[in-house]
């Protein structure tokens, strides 16, 4: 071919193609056309007909929402239940005017200014045809009375709805938690299709925690309904699937008892059993009554408790930082031992204060005028600072960082409840990093008798106190013990989290450190023998007292002339049986003085009521579920 | 010389013009953005307001932009030397599925095959047409009789695999995406009018080879009202929604049907039926107006290339995508029988935008990269 036939091939060529993209063209927009009659036909003539079949008689899809798990306690005590209530509700499609409506409205049941404005807030939030409640929890009165003006009230009607209650009140505000209105953070992670109908969430503790149990399987109808959107006929549903029901570990006697036995004081108290990490008591104090949340806390209400000094909304039992005090002692001895900077046999003399080699500074013991000879057993009988300072001190911070690391201080527990804190078990490195300073070895000291930078939660000290008692062998705490599917008697037992055993050089160690704690509590001289008497077994224990306001080198502590607040804490852990741990414990008293005289105390009377020694008031035999 | 008209005359560039020196043409551009501005508006409304929905869209369509404009740079020519392998890639890829999918049939089918079953379906949705129109560009047109044989061949196989997957609505669109280009290389119409009374023919085996499910729905196409219900639910409720927006619609996020969930697929294959209800007859003509602007300059991009490879292939995308159009709007207003083909670049989801844009990517880089003929 030569050049110019190609070409002439490739001008035929694009004639070609160019002639079928122009008929292409065109054929597609016929086919356009057609579409846009099929549109005409369906929009326009027919529009009348469809638009009947929407508005008049249409098929909608109802949500039925599931009901709410229950939770019992560890006899079977119900501790959140759904208790049926009368709830307002307004379809804002149907409302001719809202204004009059809400007017009436607010002269028939008293409705509050919040009660509007949170109710205009939902209405955004919602399609014109969705329902949206106005007010929750009506008294019978107040239905009666909406019946008489029912005929002035389009689109506003009367449903029956569960809410849940919390029969315990404040006893469980904390542990178990309170469920709350949906709020817009949330409705951005959960799976809104299976929400539909439901108005709460869990929003702290077991209420949060497991949720996704609790909550279960949202189901459906579909209806047809008729022009005023009453319900002609059920097409089809698919029934809701309850959520599962819980049974804790905790056991609402010990719970009674603990925080009765707080009295006024706040602070907080956490049992559990050290054999599968099983949380029998956890008392935050003060609580609250959680199901002021339910319905809508106003918010007077709210500030009141949030802005409390007491700051009774604060979970003490897992966020609280307390320097724990002597009660670290246990683990600082045991630390001792297995470093072998001490033995059983090797004593320490305590002429009541202690000094750094070639510092005049005086570390003072809390007995002024001295313990004398000092051993093992006897400096944790009656808790000797001077023995620890010096133990401490030989053993240096980072061996002593490295052993507490062992029994989780500074770190979360892992506990089935959101919003542990980590509390602090402070370092060289951590002191570099946050206040990048050196570490001085008087902080040694000072951290050995756990004061200083230490800050435990109650939740980590009855853990690491299960861990001694155990002789190592920990377990994740937990407040689940069981969930129940609905339908089924079966009840599916959560199992024990066992952790990394703590290793230990010689099992003597725990022994020792075991013995030298039952002498606190049994020994001559122990300072919590008040609580030792009149027992089958023995407890083995720690008293700890720490300081809240630090005092210059000479002055005295006088607790008659000081604010309540810039009181000690008074702190104890304990475990019992101590050859056979059955509970172990943990006990902080805000500033509650001294902690052989007000927290041990009250271990005695938790231990009392746990292994029934002592007759305590029964619950009514009605809260027992069958 | 590979120059711009514009900058040939030493002129400052204007807007346009640059965007040709980076291979983007300024008036599909615009189309597509207005598309995709109108499928946010939709999801949002179709979608229950929820603007996570919204943002993991935006995400995908800047995603497939990027992908468009890097296409956009590479020269039709490099895309016709490399459309051999890829569509030997494409194959085996399709081959694995098929091997695949028959272990994988436990729970996890869903999430394993659906990673699987995309991929290289999509790759052939672009790489067939390439072929194609490669393979038929060899030799002067039209085709011999022999040509159009193996091309017909190159079409059937991955349409035949993907048929097998199965997922009737890609399969179809692949092989109109390869017969267009046959088409518009331009066999005799004697021969399309014979291969159409032949196909007539075969419909009775083509019903015997179909899937229960497939079947299902042609017949509940051509009497939607026998299962309300069941099988007809689709079609009878997005009527439905499309009959009561009326000439103006409802108005934005007042569509009572879609809302009241039971328009089935209403951010996906359905949401025509959501903007019908909305916007009414005005703007659902809006629309598919600015879907045959945007094939129209497809089109006028094709007859400009500059090689016979390009305005096939060009020519080719261009009316594949008013295919995809017609089929979604086809099946959601009850004029064709429903096939899963989401309406491009409005409805919810990524994998066939990417495409999509890809080729629009194609079209971009073929009339951006054409050189000045001399006079």
């Amino acid at each position: 071919m030569t050049p110019w036939q190609t070409f002439k091939d490739h001008i035929s060529e694009y004639r070609l193609i160019n002639g079928r993209l122009i008929f292409a063209g065109v054929f597609s927009a016929l086919l356009f056309s057609a579409v846009m009659v099929r549109l005409v036909i369906l929009q326009v003539y027919e529009h009348e007909h469809f638009e009947a079949l929407s508005n008049r008689n249409r098929i909608s899809i109802e949500p039925l929402p599931p009901q709410r798990g229950l939770i019992f306690d560890r006899n079977g005590v119900i501790l959140a239940e759904n208790v049926p209530t009368f709830s307002l509700e307004v379809v804002p499609e149907k409302v001719v005017d809202m204004e009059a409506t809400l007017a009436l409205l607010t002269t028939l049941l008293n409705l509050t200014e919040e009660d509007i404005s949170r109710f205009r807030e939902r209405l955004r939030q919602h399609r014109r045809f969705e329902e949206v409640t106005l007010r929750l929890r009506l008294t019978e009165d107040e239905v009666a009375r909406f019946a008489v003006h029912r005929h002035r009230l389009p689109g506003v009607e009367v449903v029956g709805r569960l809410i849940r209650h919390y029969p315990q009140g404040h006893l469980f505000a904390h542990s178990v938690g309170y469920v709350g209105r949906i709020n817009e953070r949330e409705m951005q992670i959960i799976n809104r299709q299976n929400y539909k109908g439901t108005l709460h969430i869990g929003k702290t503790g077991i209420e949060k925690q497991y949720e996704d149990l609790l909550h279960g399987t949202v189901g459906y109808r579909h209806v047809e309904t008729n022009v005023q959107g009453r319900i002609v006929r059920e097409l089809q549903s698919v029934p809701a699937e309850s959520g599962q029901d819980l049974y804790l570990h905790l056991d609402i006697n010990l719970q009674r008892a603990a925080a009765e036995a707080l009295t006024d004081y706040n602070g907080s108290v956490v049992v559990l059993d050290p054999r599968n990490g099983g949380i029998l008591a956890m008392v935050s104090k003060p609580d609250f009554d959680p199901n002021l949340f339910i319905s809508g806390i106003s918010n007077r209400d709210y500030a009141e408790l949030r802005d409390s000094h007491d700051r009774p909304l604060y979970d003490r039992a897992l966020r609280g930082r307390y320097p724990p005090g002597s009660t670290l002692k246990p683990f600082v001895g045991l630390a001792g031992l297995e470093m072998g900077v001490v033995n059983e046999q090797s004593r320490t003399f305590c002429p009541g204060w202690y000094s750094l080699p070639g510092h005049t500074h005086r570390y003072r013991c809390w007995r002024h005028q001295g313990h004398g000879q000092m051993n093992f057993s006897s400096a944790m009988a009656q808790s000797c600072d001077v023995y620890y300072y010096d133990l401490s001190n030989n053993l240096g911070i980072d061996r002593l960082h490295q052993f507490l690391d062992l029994f989780r201080f500074g770190q979360r527990t892992g506990i089935d409840i959101p919003g542990e804190n980590t509390g602090l078990s402070p370092s060289r490195e951590w002191k570099r990093a946050f206040h990048n300073e050196p570490w001085y070895p008087g902080e040694t000291l000072i951290s050995g008798i756990g004061q200083g930078f230490n800050q435990m939660t109650p939740i980590q000290l009855a853990h690491a106190t299960a861990i001694l008692a155990m002789r190592g062998m920990g377990m994740t705490p937990q407040v689940l013990r069981a969930s129940r599917m609905p339908g089924s008697d079966r009840l599916q037992l959560r199992a024990a989290l066992p952790e990394e055993p703590v290793p230990v050089v010689s099992s003597r160690n725990w022994e020792a450190t075991v013995e030298s704690m039952i002498e606190v509590v049994h020994g001559q001289r122990g300072t919590a023998r008040q609580i030792g008497v009149d027992l089958p077994f023995e407890i083995a224990g720690k008293t700890g007292t720490a300081q809240v306001f630090s005092l210059g080198q000479d002055e005295e502590y006088d607790a008659e002339t000081l604010d309540r607040r810039l009181h000690d804490h008074a702190l104890f852990v304990a475990f019992a049986p101590a050859d056979n741990p059955e509970i172990a414990l943990a006990i902080i008293v805000e500033n509650g003085g001294s902690g052989s005289s007000v927290a041990a105390p009250i271990a005695r009377k938790l231990i009392d009521v746990h292994f029934g020694l002592q007759k305590e008031p029964e619950i009514e035999v009605d809260d027992i579920e069958q | 010389m590979i120059l711009s008209s514009e900058s040939r005359r030493g002129q400052p560039l204007s807007f346009g013009g640059w965007l040709r020196t980076i291979h983007i043409d300024g008036p599909l551009l615009l189309g597509l953005l207005i598309l995709m501005g109108v499928s946010l508006l939709v999801l949002y409304s179709a979608g229950g307001q929820e603007t996570g929905l919204l943002v993991r869209q935006m995400i995908r369509m800047a995603a497939a932009l990027l992908v468009m404009v890097a296409i956009a740079q590479i020269n039709p020519e490099r895309m016709r030397s490399w459309a051999p392998g890829v569509f030997l890639v494409g194959l085996a890829l399709l081959v694995a599925v098929l091997i695949f999918g028959i272990v994988g049939k436990g729970a996890q089918r869903w999430l394993d095959l659906g990673f699987f079953r995309f991929q290289p379906s999509e790759i052939m949705k672009l790489a067939v047409p390439i072929l194609v129109a490669a393979y038929i560009a060899e030799r002067p047109l039209p085709p011999s009789f022999f040509r159009m044989l193996v091309a017909l061949v190159m079409i059937a196989i991955p349409t035949l695999l993907i048929a097998k997957q199965p997922d009737l609505g890609t399969a179809m669109l692949i092989a109109t995406s390869g017969l267009i280009v046959i088409f518009l290389a331009g066999i005799s119409w004697k021969i399309i009018i014979s291969f159409l009374a032949l196909a007539s023919a075969a419909a009775p085996v083509l019903w015997y080879l179909m899937h229960d499910y497939q079947r299902r729905r042609v017949l509940t196409f051509m009497n939607p009202e026998s299962d309300p219900l069941g099988a007809g639910y689709h079609i009878i409720q997005s009527k439905i929604a499309i009959g009561s927006g009326g000439l103006t619609g409802r108005g934005w996020l007042q569509g009572t049907q879609s809302h009241l969930e039971f328009l089935p697929e209403r951010s996906t294959d359905f949401i025509f039926a959501v903007i019908a209800e909305e916007f009414g007859l005005l703007g659902v003509g809006m629309l598919l107006a600015l879907y045959l602007l945007i094939t129209a300059r497809g089109l006028y991009i094709a007859g400009q290339a500059q090689t016979t490879f390009a305005r096939l292939l060009a020519g080719s995308i261009a009316l594949t995508f008013l295919v995809y159009v017609f089929v979604n709007v086809g099946m959601v207003t009850g004029l064709l029988p429903v096939v899963g083909v989401p309406l491009p670049l409005i409805s919810y989801g990524g994998t066939s935008m990417v495409t999509l844009l890809a080729g629009f990517g194609i079209l971009m880089s073929v009339h951006t990269h054409r050189r000045m003929m001399s006079p």
